[in-house]
């Protein structure tokens, strides 16, 4: 895979989520993704930036372009280090949630995205990779 | 503080968000809206989200505790403008937004509010605007 570009992001308070969205949606704007899949890129981040700021106080945000076998995506990676997450595997069931909210932060964000990948270590923290392809596939 | 006006108009209540939500500023408009239904005793709410480009799941759960709440409190509310790329979107999130009433436009949004709620005491000002 190849990365075209790359932009980082510090994400500590909510109203950067804002920036870091319209700067991926404009990449994704600008490689020619269609607008539900830049709507679909850009929700699911802000499902990965609520986390990272909810459960680990911020963290970093990155956008890159990337390119493999001649097709063109947005891969966006969300880094913290906060306390990790002990069961992944029961985070990405829809309706789990340790707050208060509706458990569809990570599992729909999965759906949105064509890649998914996550990894994480209680104590260490947690990293989630998403990729969305131009053409959605 | 960054605040989402609410225009008051006849027994309604008007929200149109222009603005990219956070969540401190959606959890704001959700305690203002309730404040607004009590004080000026509305019978509806009628939300525009047609500027908005992105509804996220916290964003949803707003909007569905506004029509749950505002329904405890004898009004109902009606969302209106959603984009086609946002409710594609909704959907496959896993939000169906129910117990939410949803109209196309503003226009057919308060066509719904009125056959929902019957006949507006037309008593007040017949058009203000109250922003809080």
């Amino acid at each position: 895979m190849m990365i075209l570009s790359k932009e980082n992001f510090e994400i500590k308070r909510e109203p950067d989520v804002i920036l870091f969205r319209n700067r991926a949606k404009e990449s994704a704007a600008k490689i020619g993704m269609s607008l539900v899949g830049q709507t679909k890129l850009i929700t699911a981040a802000s499902e990965l930036v609520r986390n990272m700021l909810r459960y680990a106080n911020g963290g970093t945000g990155i956008i890159e372009v990337v390119m493999n076998n001649n097709k063109k995506g947005i891969r966006l990676t969300f880094a913290d280090t906060g306390p990790g997450i002990k069961d992944v595997k029961l985070a990405l069931q829809d309706g789990f949630s340790t707050g208060k909210s509706l458990g569809l932060g990570l599992p729909g964000a999965k759906r949105l995205s064509n890649e998914f990948n996550i990894q994480s270590e209680p104590g260490k923290g947690t990293t989630v990779t998403i990729i969305r392809w131009k053409d959605g596939l | 503080m960054d605040r989402i006006p609410i225009l008051r108009m006849g027994g309604f209540l008007l929200v149109t968000i222009q603005v990219d939500l956070y969540d401190r500023l959606a959890l704001t408009l959700e305690n203002d809206l309730m404040a607004m239904v009590s004080k000026m005793e509305a019978r509806g709410v009628l939300i525009d989200i047609s500027a908005v480009s992105i509804v996220d799941s916290f964003m949803g759960r707003i909007l569905g505790n506004i029509a749950s709440m505002s329904r405890i409190m004898d009004a109902e509310t009606v969302v209106v403008g959603m984009q086609p790329a946002v409710a594609i979107t909704l959907v496959e999130l896993g939000l169906t937004l129910a117990g939410v009433h949803t109209a196309l436009n503003v226009e057919m949004g308060m066509e719904l509010l009125r056959k929902k709620i019957g006949p507006i005491p037309d008593n007040e000002e017949d058009l203000y605007d109250d922003i809080i």
